[in-house]
């Protein structure tokens, strides 16, 4: 405990934050306990510390997170000079095991969450499913192979910074397409993987991160292709005509409600995409984590910069 | 091992070390007739289908009715909205459906 507590310059009395659902002023002592039972070492709590900081802001809504029935948990990406540092992975396998960086730092958020404050599954965590990634769900940007700005630049910081950004999400699904060599074609692709995720009949109301594999990037950075204009371009894949999702369309009961018929909607609202930069050099996937209810009746995305 | 070195452990709690307070729960009615009954909708679809069920059923066994809502499911109740129904009713029926 005592060289867990040397891994920040905080005092270990300070409260870091009220954690939901029981409202606990938890200190970084205990938040302390936790890493060291999670298995993090000393240099990973600071970045424990600004997760816990993030999932219990009134914009992530820690509590609804927990509390629905739905399949999600705080999933949490790092950025910058700290990822590197404390050896987190971006590469290989990043949504998978065997980096204790990654592993273990999403663990001790769900730890202080089950232990501090009282959000025990069955208890007030009432998800039907849940996921594997509630067991703890952490990975790093691969920033320095992205033809693109991060994650964290597009939230607002700089390369200097090091940042967690907490997304209320579901485990990671698979968009595979191995032919597409161009732009136009891959984009097309995602886009059509993506106008699934959650429920076809899901328009607006959620957010969704997109993990673009390297050689899918390659598609982009050969075309010279930046962030903006693939956004731009995917917008246009994915709108909807209301009247193909309504309520008995196709047969199928579940729906929008009827007053939206003769609207075109798109998937996701302005900022409803997250997209990251990660993976494997080799092998022509992505993935798509979906996310829950967004804004303020639901979870925000919440990125905040990691002190010592 | 037969150098019978003394050490002392610290264990450390993870948890918030709160126990909650116990409370004796609130005498059940013998009756409904001419109490107030607080119907709260958690405002998830069709919840207010389940609710008016109840209101009907409630108001044949001579209750009386008040109905709230929680701004969204998403969140718990607004203390003010808790402290409303509190001092407003006998009994309180919540309503999750989908």
């Amino acid at each position: 405990m005592v060289r867990m507590l040397e891994g920040t310059t905080r005092s270990a009395d300070e409260v870091v934050a009220l954690i939901p659902p029981n409202l606990v002023e938890c200190t970084v002592e205990k938040v302390a306990v936790n890493a060291v039972m999670a298995g993090c070492r000393p240099e990973y709590l600071p970045v424990v510390l600004t997760a816990v900081e993030a999932i219990c802001s009134d914009e992530f809504n820690m509590h609804g997170v927990l509390a629905t029935t739905m399949s999600v948990g705080p999933v949490l990406v790092v950025n910058g000079p700290i990822a590197a540092s404390i050896g987190m992975n971006s590469g290989i396998n990043v949504l998978g095991h065997g980096n204790r960086a990654n592993a273990t730092i999403g663990r001790a958020v769900q730890l202080v969450i089950r232990n501090i404050g009282g959000g025990a599954p069955g208890g007030i965590d009432r998800a039907t499913l849940g996921h594997v990634g509630k067991q703890g769900f952490c990975f790093a940007e691969d920033e320095d192979a992205s033809p693109w700005n991060s994650l964290s630049e597009e939230r607002g910081f700089d390369r200097t910074q090091s940042t967690v950004t907490a997304f209320c999400g579901e485990g990671p699904s698979l968009v595979i397409d191995q032919l597409s060599r161009s732009p136009e074609s891959l984009t097309r692709s995602l886009a059509a993987s993506l106008r699934t995720t959650i429920s076809p009949r899901v328009v607006t109301g959620m957010d969704a991160m997109l993990v673009i594999s390297p050689e899918h990037m390659a598609r982009y950075r050969d075309a010279g292709w930046d962030r903006t204009r693939f956004l731009a371009e995917l917008d246009e894949h994915l709108m909807f005509d209301t009247d193909e999702i309504i309520v008995g369309a196709d047969g199928i009961e579940d729906g929008l409600p009827p007053g939206l018929a003769g609207h075109r909607l798109p998937k996701f609202r302005p900022g409803g995409l997250l997209v990251v930069h990660a993976g494997g050099s080799a092998g022509l996937f992505s993935a798509i984590i979906g996310g829950w209810l967004n804004g303020p009746a639901g979870s925000d995305p919440v990125t905040r910069e990691i002190t010592p | 091992m037969s150098n019978h070195q003394s050490t002392r452990t610290t264990v450390l709690d993870p948890t918030a070390e709160q126990r909650p307070a116990k409370r004796e729960r609130t005498a059940r009615p013998e009756s409904l007739a001419g109490l107030t009954v607080g119907l709260l909708d958690i405002s998830k679809p069709r919840g207010d289908v389940f609710l008016d069920r109840v209101e009907e059923r409630l108001t044949a066994l001579g209750a009386k009715v008040a109905r709230y809502a929680k701004p969204t499911f998403t969140k718990p109740a607004p203390v003010d909205l808790r402290h409303e129904i509190a001092i407003q009713c006998d009994a309180v029926i919540e309503a999750l459906a989908d």
